[in-house]
């Protein structure tokens, strides 16, 4: 309605629209001005990279020297290279475990801090904390929590009698990627757990009073009403969380920089140590680019996530 | 795009305590007793809560204590210290570039959120409001931009960074930071403006007022809890940012903090612990102070996002 009385603003009675009240008054031209300061920054320091990394992944290009166009040879390269391999499977690995035990301890504690109990409010505020807290800084502290000789966890456990010598927590192969893992979890669980809590608010408690008449176990009452109630934010809430637990970098560049023995390489971090450190900016852009494919399809379920979320309210998708 | 079932998020309820649901589900919570509740709720949530602010307290006391107590284990008990010392700070403040890591920190996040908000505020006002030719379309675009991780853009946006000339200058960082919170910040706002009714715009309109008007007098102001959520939350982001800060800057002075603390301060000293630790605090403790200030904006900013 509003466009209505812009358009007849656009064309006075006395003389015709001239080309400059086009641009002053137009629906169209005055969207266009309006995007520009935002198109302007995502066209030349998004849209543009992104298609210049594509590009970048088939030439050889280093660091102070302009590629040649090499065809597939930094894929081929890639597909004979053990140590790429280690890294895919790293960060499935790093990927698929975080982020299911961060939906698990996540969902767990919505549900706790939905209850209703003393200090609830600032119980809320609390759990947020570690995801205020700049990543590389909370990873410096799980950096001293881990080390080899003087680890808190070390010496309570042995204090405690369960283990007799220090752990070599991130020296070990095993280990550095329980931690890496473990410190991922740690970071992630408030952001599931607060989302969902915003969710769950939402459902209305006489359902959960209906049921209980009905005779539901507190079981019950979770697996079909809380969950599917839930669905639709757990899919936009985990496609987030696995779109950023994939595409990590920071955690593990400030615990173990992708050792030992590249046991917590993902495929950013060797990315990064090809292109920056070793100067090979066509490798690490191949890298950076077979990325893709897995971001696609984490982007995929998101967007199946939310068809069936407008199909279950019975809703047009407009 | 679409809310969620049987009713929207009241933003405020989610911290607060004074949620419509409090009220009722007092009616249901006789049917736990004391001990059940002891087991099935204090319990885990005490563990939780321990094991997710362990790290923080860690920090603190590590940056107060004496380095002899920090590698001794057996005579002190390392989960306390009796004689408190400032010396890591002192260190951390007077003889190192600190104060200059958080001060660039300060500028890149404060340049880059203004740009983003202002570029934010435009883009958001036109996709809900104007709704020129393809303004879904651009809509469906940026959420699109939210998804491109840093992790895949920081090796191109390096030869475009150093194309530009602006390698090793916070210029880099303010720059390309707004790449990663301008479709955030957007996708917020126009959640917002949604909210916003018509009528307003339209009685401005007939008043005579031009779309520049109405947005400076009357939407933005209408606008700003949405505002201070989606400027506090991009000003986290760059603080927390590090890939971007790690590849475009080189000399000690420039960098941001995060950057600074795992590149500078990681030497071979056995006692560097303390100023590791007094460096992670004090670079976390703005951000935790603006946190307490704007808990429920916060939450709104990272619920707003996910929503719709």
């Amino acid at each position: 309605m509003a466009d209505v009385v812009v358009a007849s603003q656009a064309k006075p009675q006395f003389r015709e629209a001239s080309a400059w009240d086009q641009l002053k008054y137009n629906r169209n031209w005055l969207g266009f001005w309006f995007m520009l300061p935002a198109m302007a920054f995502l066209i030349f320091f998004l849209a543009y990279p992104l298609g210049l990394g594509i590009w970048l992944s088939f030439t050889d290009t280093r660091i102070g020297r302009v590629g040649q166009f090499i065809g597939i040879e930094n894929y081929q390269w890639l597909w004979d290279d053990a140590i790429f391999w280690l890294s895919v499977f790293n960060t499935l690995l790093y990927t698929i475990v975080a982020s299911a035990l961060k939906f698990a301890i996540g969902l767990y504690l919505a549900l706790l801090l939905n209850e209703n109990m003393p200090f609830k409010a600032m119980l809320r505020a609390m759990v947020l904390i570690p995801f205020i807290v700049p990543t590389v800084l909370s990873a410096l502290a799980f950096w001293w929590i881990f080390d080899s000789q003087f680890s808190i966890i070390s010496w309570s456990l042995k204090h405690l009698g369960l283990i007799s010598q220090n752990i070599n927590f991130l020296g070990d192969t095993t280990w550095a990627r329980i931690c890496v893992i473990f410190a991922n979890i740690w970071r992630g669980v408030p952001f599931v757990a607060i989302t969902l809590l915003a969710g769950l608010q939402t459902v209305s408690p006489s359902l959960y009073e209906a049921a209980t008449l009905d005779g539901a176990t507190r079981w019950q009452n979770f697996r079909y009403i809380t969950y599917p109630l839930l669905t639709p934010i757990i899919a936009v809430v985990m496609t987030f969380s696995v779109l950023f637990t994939f595409t990590d970098f920071q955690l593990i560049w400030a615990m173990t920089r992708g050792g030992p023995v590249n046991a917590t390489h993902l495929m950013a971090t060797l990315s990064y140590q090809r292109a920056i450190i070793a100067g090979q900016l066509g490798e690490g852009a191949a890298i950076s680019s077979a990325m893709i494919p897995f971001l696609l399809a984490a982007i995929m379920v998101s967007w199946f996530g939310l068809q069936r979320r407008k199909w279950q309210q019975g809703e047009s998708n407009d | 795009m679409t809310d969620l079932p049987t009713r929207s998020i009241d933003l405020k309820n989610v911290l607060s305590g004074s949620a419509p649901t409090a009220d009722h589900s007092e009616g249901m919570s006789y049917l736990q007793s004391v001990p059940r509740r002891i087991v099935t709720l204090y319990l885990p949530l005490t563990i939780i809560v321990v094991v997710l602010l362990f790290p923080f307290y860690w920090m603190a006391l590590t940056s107060v204590k004496p380095d002899e107590q920090l590698l001794d284990l057996d005579r002190y008990n390392p989960f306390w210290t009796w004689n408190p010392t400032f010396k890591h700070f002192h260190k951390l403040l007077f003889e190192s570039y600190y104060p200059h890591w958080l001060w660039n920190t300060m500028y890149v996040a404060i340049c880059a959120t203004v740009l983003s908000i202002i570029a934010s505020v435009l883009a958001a006002y036109a996709i809900v409001r104007l709704r020129y030719k393809g303004a879904n379309l651009v809509g469906g675009l940026i959420f699109l931009a939210y998804l491109v991780p840093p992790s895949i853009l920081f090796i191109p946006l390096a030869t475009v960074v150093f194309q530009y000339g602006l390698f090793d200058s916070p210029m880099a960082l303010i720059l390309t930071y707004p790449t990663i919170l301008i479709p955030f910040s957007t996708w917020l706002l126009m959640g917002y403006f949604k909210t916003i009714p018509f009528e307003l715009e339209e009685c401005a309109l007939i008043d005579g007022a031009s779309r520049w008007q109405i947005l400076i007098k009357i939407v933005l102001p209408l606008a700003i809890p949405g505002l201070i959520s989606a400027f506090i939350f991009c000003f986290t982001l760059c603080w927390n940012e590090f890939i971007y800060a790690l590849t475009f800057l080189q000399s000690t002075s420039n960098k941001t903090v995060p950057v600074a603390i795992v590149n500078e301060f990681v030497d071979g000293d056995i006692y560097r612990w303390g100023s590791l630790m007094a460096g992670a605090l004090a670079g976390s403790l703005p951000l935790v102070i603006l946190y307490a200030f704007f808990v429920e904006h916060y939450v709104s900013a990272m619920t707003g996002a996910v929503k719709e």
